[in-house]
């Protein structure tokens, strides 16, 4: 401590109590005044776009989930501009060349328990496909590890400003039921963009729902948004380990496999069968979806699932579905697709039980490269188709 | 130490400093240490032992005041015996908690049957009374208090011999055997009090002790701000603080403020981050290049030395707020020119103090046998010296490895200096080339203890192999 510095403050007791307080005052005042300029400004979102990704480190192949982010070197935050300033797209300038494919969905597109050149994305790229015109298609993975279409369409919204070409969205029967809408944390702490979503493409979820995270004003403050905060400096920092070992999740030695032997449940949710009425599911999720693209082609792809061989599975195909529900949706989804003119792929039974992981939509490597096959060959049919219709 | 315990502290120190009288300020620099040192002792599997460890911990600091202090039962003062019943009357009350369900517990858990709290005070009490009641050459009790000491010392810092004890204990307390592991038994600032424990018993051995008061010893050993984390001060220092009338001034409030602030930033901003891209024992093996090899070696050692300069400033700024200017243990190491200036700036009370109770009576030792060429004492000396620092930190390879580099770093650095020195005619340096041979000196240093930093960090020496080729391009 330099003695100069110190000279100045009398040494007495009483003048110390003063000193006490007055370091404390000055110190709540500081506090105040702080939290009230960042209420007032709310920089969260140019923050969020302050990335090393793109720039110090390679962007994420992938958007930012990690539930063990000391081992994955990945973390979950539901800030939509830091989540994206750190994907590849960021800082990728589209050009000519390219044919620019996103591909949105739940866990089995971003891709859980795979490498990132194991995703669905990742194989598709592999593939190097191009367009009967000659571009390169490059896929980027936009999918995200909650279900629901709603998070799908938020992520669809954000993502429109990196220009894509085509979206191809995975969907699986888990992602329509409306009361799961607004389940995914992702959507639950966008409030303002999904109420915007839910205004301009009329849909029935409810934007004053409790699950929102509200932001009154004590929500503004830095105190109260200290975990945003500190999420998005720690992605920053996790940057670091991405780019030295390229790893953006944590494998697991063993898992436990895909449940094969199920409950004699016909119950799916709070449907009870035969009844799975059409107006319970965000069809109109999907409309929007193909709203927002506007001319841009959307192609619809039900995921496969695990049909399972064991007991009960006369009931039910997996955990997650009877088979009378799943059958139902997958007759109501293309009857919706031909009502709406939606272009949709059906691959629901595509890949053997053996494929599949730690749940009945998780697909190990050789079942998501048996996957991006045959998407790739319906896409090349179907450009070549869009070429001579033009 | 948590972000919550270290404002108790200081809410804690700031009463003591502000407020305590000479008469006072004693008494509950004391009883707070008492009360620290079960409040940190972190929660154990076996059974009682986040209560028991910190009662040991105290029972051999009062052993240690028995067997040090000098004069018969009847020399007891009252304040002696007073800070006696205090003990027993503090130790009694947190035992207690285990049956007031609003106050229970200080402890990590629900403390020991005040009947089992109440035969091991009686030990404890009886052995110091027998110390006490020990007439003659006392020379020998000192000796035994150093061995035990660092026979409890190498158990604690010996993963096998710890997992046995662990054993033993789960054994004694009918506890499953099959799950002993050294994980079992973390006591909580035992390296800092064990040496602050050695430092007493051999003053008192070299007759340099002066005579401490029963509270004076226990608020020495077990200060409550330099607890976890040290540094290890000197009883001769400790004491004049102690000793003194002590009332907190504006000047030393800023002073120990920003200490307290710039602790804190440097272990809860600063070491926190760089934790998370720090080399590690999980990510040694996933990186292959050589550069974000050098990238995670630079964060870790930037992480111990802003973890550890941290937790020292929130020590001493602690200290300072209750009256105790606890010695510096940092002074700007990465910054330094030579390995030997690194150590003169680096954990500077533990390594001040294996030079005073190891190195230089070695080195006298060795000296005196006069076959034995200057540079074989020296590399003896230094060699043995960092080896062993090295092993304080635990029994493995690693540190062992870690400290002979060191050694061998400041031996070769000491030929070095030894070989300038006895050339005829040093070279004149002009003052850019002195700057750049000091930056050269300061980079090369930096990079020294860089390297170490791999071995001490890592568990296996092959990891650390590894990790060396990598950074190398050689694997």
């Amino acid at each position: 401590m330099d003695k100069v510095s110190t000279q100045s403050y009398s040494a007495s007791p009483a003048t110390a109590s003063g000193f006490i307080r007055g370091v404390l005052l000055k110190a709540a005042l500081f506090l105040i005044l702080i939290n009230l300029l960042f209420v007032a400004v709310y920089p969260l979102s140019t923050l969020g776009r302050l990335s090393l990704y793109n720039w110090l480190f390679p962007g994420r192949l992938r958007l930012p989930f990690g539930e063990a982010p000391e081992r994955a070197y990945n973390l979950s935050l539901y800030q939509l501009d830091a989540m994206f300033a750190s994907h590849v797209l960021n800082g990728t300038p589209k050009p000519a060349s390219e044919y620019r494919v996103f591909l949105l969905g739940d866990s089995n597109t971003w891709g859980f328990l795979l490498r990132n050149e194991q995703t669905l994305a990742g194989r598709l790229n592999a593939l190097k496909l191009s367009t009967p015109d000659g571009q390169e298609i490059r896929f980027y993975n936009l999918g995200y590890p909650t279900i629901s279409l709603t998070k799908d369409l938020l992520l669809l919204d954000y993502a429109l400003r990196y220009d894509p070409d085509m979206v191809i969205w995975l969907v699986t029967l888990e992602a329509f039921p409306q009361e799961k809408q607004l389940s995914s944390p992702l959507v639950q702490n966008n409030p303002a963009p999904v109420r915007q979503l839910i205004q301009t493409y009329q849909l029935p979820a409810n934007p004053n729902d409790p699950a929102f995270a509200e932001e009154t004003l004590w929500e503004r403050t830095i105190l109260s948004q200290r975990r945003t905060l500190a999420d998005m400096l720690r992605l920053q920092l996790y940057g670091v380990m991405w780019a030295a070992t390229g790893i953006d999740q944590d494998y697991p030695a063993t898992y436990t496999p895909v449940q094969s032997d199920l409950a004699p449940d016909l119950e799916y949710g709070e449907f009870s069968p035969p009844e799975l009425p059409v107006e319970n599911l965000a069809f109109d999720v999907l409309l929007a979806g193909n709203k927002m693209l506007g001319e841009r082609p959307l192609l619809i792809v039900n995921e496969p699932i695990y049909i399972s061989r064991g007991e009960n599975s006369h009931l039910r195909y997996n955990f997650y579905y009877p088979r009378w529900a799943y059958d139902e949706y997958r007759r109501l989804l293309a009857q919706e697709s031909q009502n709406n003119g939606w272009i949709t792929l059906d691959l629901w039974d595509m890949i053997e039980p053996g494929f599949f992981t730690n749940t009945a939509i998780h697909l190990d490597p050789e079942g998501t490269e048996m996957l991006a096959e045959r998407i790739a060959e319906f896409l090349y049919s179907m450009l070549s188709k869009d070429t001579a219709t033009k | 130490m948590t972000l919550g315990q270290i404002l108790v502290f200081a809410v804690l120190s700031l009463v003591i400093g502000r407020w305590a009288n000479l008469r006072w300020r004693p008494w509950l620099l004391m009883v707070f240490s008492l009360l620290a040192i079960y409040w940190l002792q972190p929660g154990m599997p076996l059974r009682y032992m986040d209560f028991w460890l910190p009662t040991l911990a105290l029972a051999l600091t009062v052993w240690v005041w028995a067997a040090t202090r000098s004069g018969g039962l009847r020399q007891l003062s009252s304040a002696d015996l007073g800070a006696a019943g205090l003990i027993l009357v503090v130790v009694l009350l947190i035992g207690l908690t285990r049956y007031v369900a609003p106050l229970c517990c200080l402890t990590a858990t629900r403390p020991p049957p005040v009947s089992q709290i109440g035969l091991g005070l009686v030990f404890v009490a009886g052995l110091g009374l027998f110390l006490r009641l020990i007439r003659g050459n006392r020379s020998w009790i000192l000796g035994f208090g150093v061995i035990f000491i660092l026979i409890v010392f190498v158990i604690l810092k010996t993963e096998p011999l710890t997992t046995a004890l662990s054993a033993a204990v789960r054994g004694l307390m009918q506890q499953d055997v099959a799950l002993a592991s050294a994980l079992d038994v973390r006591w909580l600032g035992f390296s800092y009090i064990a040496f602050r424990l050695l430092h007493v018993l051999r003053d008192r051995m070299a007759g340099r002790l002066p005579d401490t008061g029963l509270g004076e010893l226990v608020s020495f050993i077990l200060f409550f701000p330099a607890l976890t984390a040290g540094p290890i001060d000197r009883i001769q220092r400790f004491s004049n603080d102690f000793r003194h009338d002590f009332r907190l001034d504006s000047p030393q409030l800023l002073e120990a403020g920003e200490r307290l602030v710039w602790g804190i930033f440097k272990k809860f901003v600063l070491a926190n981050a760089l934790t998370l891209l720090a080399l590690n024992a999980f990510n040694a093996n996933q990186i292959q290049s050589p550069f974000w090899m050098w990238v995670v070696v630079y964060a870790y050692a930037l992480l111990i030395y802003f973890d550890f300069s941290g937790y020292t400033d929130v020590a001493i700024g602690l200290g300072l707020l209750s009256g105790i200017r606890l010695p510096e243990n940092f002074s700007r190491p990465y910054l330094q020119k030579n390995l030997t200036q690194f150590w003169n700036s680096w954990h500077m009370t533990l390594a001040n103090w294996f030079r005073a109770y190891y190195f230089n009576p070695l080195t006298r030792a060795l000296r005196g046998a006069r076959s034995l060429p200057v540079g074989w004492i020296i590399l003896t000396g230094q060699l043995s010296t960092m080896v062993l620092l090295g092993l304080w930190h635990g029994v493995t390879w690693n540190f062992a490895i870690w400290g002979a580099w060191h050694g061998l770093g400041l031996f070769l650095h000491n030929r070095w200096s030894e070989f300038l020195r006895r050339r005829d005619q040093p070279a004149e340096n002009s003052p850019w080339r002195q700057r750049l041979l000091n930056a050269g000196g300061t980079l090369l240093t930096f990079h020294y203890v860089a390297l170490g930093w791999v071995w001490f960090v890592l568990p296996t020496p092959q990891l650390a192999w590894r990790v060396w080729s990598v950074l190398l391009g050689l694997g």
